[in-house]
C-alpha cells in the first residue's frame, strides 16, 4: 500500500470507543469479605476504637489512613486476632469474615491466621534460607513433599515479583536480601499458604522508592486472588494502590469511600483537612 | 464544605496557592481591560487604544504560560488532593479561557483599527457596544465568583450567556439584511459580524469559567449541563 492511500484512510474510531473514565465504585455493589458491627476496642480504660461499622470488599485493596494513634493499625490487627496477645485489650461488637464471627470461641486462631495473613512494617524473614522462609507455612501444615514445596515456593516468589531476583540463590540466607526484597519475601511467605485476606501494616515505610513501587505493583496484582487491607501513613500510596479508603481519627471511622472520590472530593471536612495537610 | 486555601500546615504551600490565585485574578483583570478597551476603541475610533489592546495580548499569552508552569510545579511537588487539586485544575482551565478571551479582544481591536478608516454607520456600532458591555460584565462576574468561590455565579452566567446567544442571532439577521440592502458597505458589515462573533465567544468563555467554579467548590463537572441541571446540583448541596 502506498503512502497516499494510507493517508486517505481515516483512523478507525468507532462510536462509543472513548473511555469515559472509571465509574465510581460503590460498596453496596461489592461482594463483602470483612465486616465490623459496632466494634469497640479498649486498652484498659482507654478506648482505641469507637463503634466501627464498616464493610471491606473481596478482591479489592482497602486502605486505612489517619494520623498516628487514630486506631488504624489496631483495627487491622483485629482482623487476624493479633490483639489477643495483649492482655489489657477488650473487644466489644462483631467482626465477621465471610459472615463468620472470627471472635467466636470455636474459632481456631492458628487456622484463622492461615486464612488472614499479615505483613508488618519491618520485614521479618526467619533466619533461614530464602526457600525455607517461603516453605515455612507449608511445613507447619505437614507438607514435606519436595516437589510440592518447590512448586509452591516458585509460584509464591513469582507472585511476589521476586523469583527472577532470587531463583539462582534459593539456598542463601534471607538476611542477605535487600530491605525491599525481604519485604517481598515476607509477602511471598504470607501468600504461600493461600490465605483469603492479606493484611499489610505500613509495608513500605522502611523501603526506598524503587522497592516501594515494586511492592505497590505487587499489591495491585495480588488483589486478583486476595482481599488486601493496607494501613499506610503515605497518603499518596493509598491513592495509588487502593480501591477504597477509610479515614480514621481518634478511634472513629470518619469517612469510607471509593479512593478516587475520597482524594478528589471528600464528603467530610475532617478528611479534607487531613488529606490536604490543613490544621483541622 | 468550606474552602480555605490559607490553612495548610505548610506555609510555603499556602503562599504558592495564594500567588497562583492572585496571578489568575491579575490575568483576568488584563483580559477584562482588553475587552472593555477594544470596544471603546471601536466606538471612539481610537486606534492608539486599539493598538494597546493588541500589545496586551502578548502579555496575556505570557501570563497563561507562567500560570501553567506554576500549576505544573505545584502538581509535581505538592501532589495536591481534594479542593487543592480542584483549585489547580480549575485554574489551568480558567487561564486557557482567559487567554482565548484575550485573543478575541485582540481580534476586535484589529477590526477597530480597520473600521476607523471607513464611514461610520448611523448608530455608531451601538449594538456592539451594548453586547460588549454585557460580556465584559459577565467576565467580571466570573472573576468575582472565582475569587469569592461562589458556585451560584455559574447559574447567572448561564442565563446571561443564553441572552448573549439570542442577541448574537438577532445581530446576524440584522447584518444579513444590511448586506443585501447596502452592498457597498459589505466590508464593514462583515467586520461587524466578526466582532459580534468574538463577543459571543467571550460570553461562552465567561460561562465556562462559571462551570469551573462549580467544579472547584462542589467537585461536580457541570460542563455541557443545562441551566436546570446546574441549578439542581447547587440546590442538592444545601439540602
Amino acid at each position: 500500500m502506498n503512502t497516499t492511500t494510507e493517508s486517505k484512510d481515516p483512523i478507525p474510531v468507532s462510536a462509543g470507543s472513548f473511555q469515559s473514565g472509571r465509574n465510581r465504585l460503590r460498596i453496596e455493589n461489592e461482594d463483602i469479605c470483612i465486616e465490623t458491627r459496632n466494634l469497640n476496642l479498649y486498652y484498659g480504660k482507654d478506648q482505641a476504637l469507637k463503634n466501627i461499622n464498616m464493610q471491606i470488599p473481596h478482591n479489592r485493596v482497602t486502605a486505612f489512613i489517619g494520623p498516628s494513634g487514630c486506631g488504624k493499625s489496631t483495627l487491622l490487627r483485629c482482623f487476624n486476632r493479633m490483639n489477643d496477645l495483649i492482655d489489657i485489650c477488650r473487644i466489644e461488637g462483631e467482626i465477621l469474615i465471610d459472615d463468620q464471627d472470627i471472635q467466636a470461641k470455636e474459632v481456631d486462631v492458628a487456622e484463622h491466621r492461615r486464612r488472614v495473613g499479615m505483613v508488618f512494617q519491618k520485614p521479618n524473614p526467619f533466619p533461614k534460607s530464602i526457600f525455607e522462609n517461603v516453605a515455612y507455612g507449608l511445613r507447619l501444615q505437614g507438607v514435606n513433599d519436595k516437589r510440592k514445596l518447590s512448586e509452591v515456593v516458585e509460584n509464591s516468589l513469582r507472585a511476589a515479583a521476586l523469583w527472577d531476583e532470587v531463583k539462582d540463590r534459593l539456598d542463601d540466607n534471607a538476611f542477605g536480601l535487600s530491605g525491599g526484597q525481604q519485604q517481598r519475601l515476607v509477602i511471598a511467605r504470607a501468600i504461600a499458604i493461600e490465605p483469603e485476606v492479606v493484611l499489610l501494616d505500613e509495608p513500605c515505610s522502611a523501603l526506598d522508592p524503587i522497592s516501594t513501587a515494586k511492592v505497590e505493583e505487587l499489591i495491585i496484582e495480588l488483589k486478583e486472588k486476595y482481599t488486601i487491607v493496607i494501613v499506610t501513613h503515605n497518603m499518596q500510596q493509598a491513592a495509588r494502590v487502593s480501591d477504597f479508603t477509610a479515614y480514621m481519627y481518634m478511634g472513629e471511622l470518619i469517612e469510607f469511600e471509593d479512593t478516587a472520590h475520597l482524594f478528589t472530593n471528600p464528603s467530610q471536612q475532617a478528611t479534607e483537612d487531613y488529606i490536604t495537610g490543613r490544621y483541622g | 464544605m468550606e474552602q480555605q486555601f490559607d490553612q495548610h500546615i505548610s506555609r510555603q504551600f499556602n503562599q504558592e496557592l495564594e500567588m497562583l490565585r492572585q496571578d489568575v485574578m491579575a490575568m483576568g483583570g488584563v483580559a477584562e481591560e482588553m475587552v472593555r478597551d477594544s470596544i471603546a476603541a471601536l466606538i471612539d475610533c481610537d486606534t492608539a487604544k486599539a493598538q494597546r489592546v493588541i500589545d496586551l495580548d502578548d502579555e496575556v499569552n505570557e501570563m497563561e504560560k507562567e500560570i501553567d508552569e506554576q500549576s505544573s510545579m505545584i502538581l509535581a511537588r505538592r501532589h495536591p488532593t481534594a479542593s487543592d487539586l480542584r483549585l489547580v485544575l480549575a485554574i489551568i482551565k480558567t487561564v486557557n479561557d482567559l487567554e482565548r478571551i484575550g485573543d478575541e479582544a485582540e481580534r476586535i481591536a484589529r477590526m477597530a483599527v480597520r473600521l476607523a478608516d471607513v464611514d461610520r454607520p448611523r448608530g455608531n456600532f451601538h449594538e456592539l457596544e451594548a453586547m460588549g458591555e454585557t460580556v465584559r460584565r459577565m467576565l467580571r462576574e466570573a472573576l468575582d465568583g472565582f475569587a469569592r468561590l461562589l458556585p451560584e455565579t455559574a447559574v447567572n452566567l448561564f442565563q446571561e450567556d443564553e441572552k448573549v446567544d439570542i442577541e448574537y442571532e438577532n445581530l446576524l439577521r440584522q447584518y444579513y439584511t444590511y448586506l443585501v440592502e447596502e452592498p457597498r458597505n459589505t466590508r464593514r458589515v462583515l467586520d461587524c459580524i466578526w466582532i459580534a462573533r468574538s463577543l459571543e465567544r467571550i460570553g461562552d468563555h465567561a460561562k465556562n469559567i462559571g462551570e469551573y467554579i462549580v467544579y472547584l467548590v462542589e467537585g461536580k463537572d457541570m460542563r455541557h449541563a443545562s441551566r436546570e441541571e446546574i441549578k439542581k446540583s447547587l440546590s442538592d448541596r444545601s439540602d
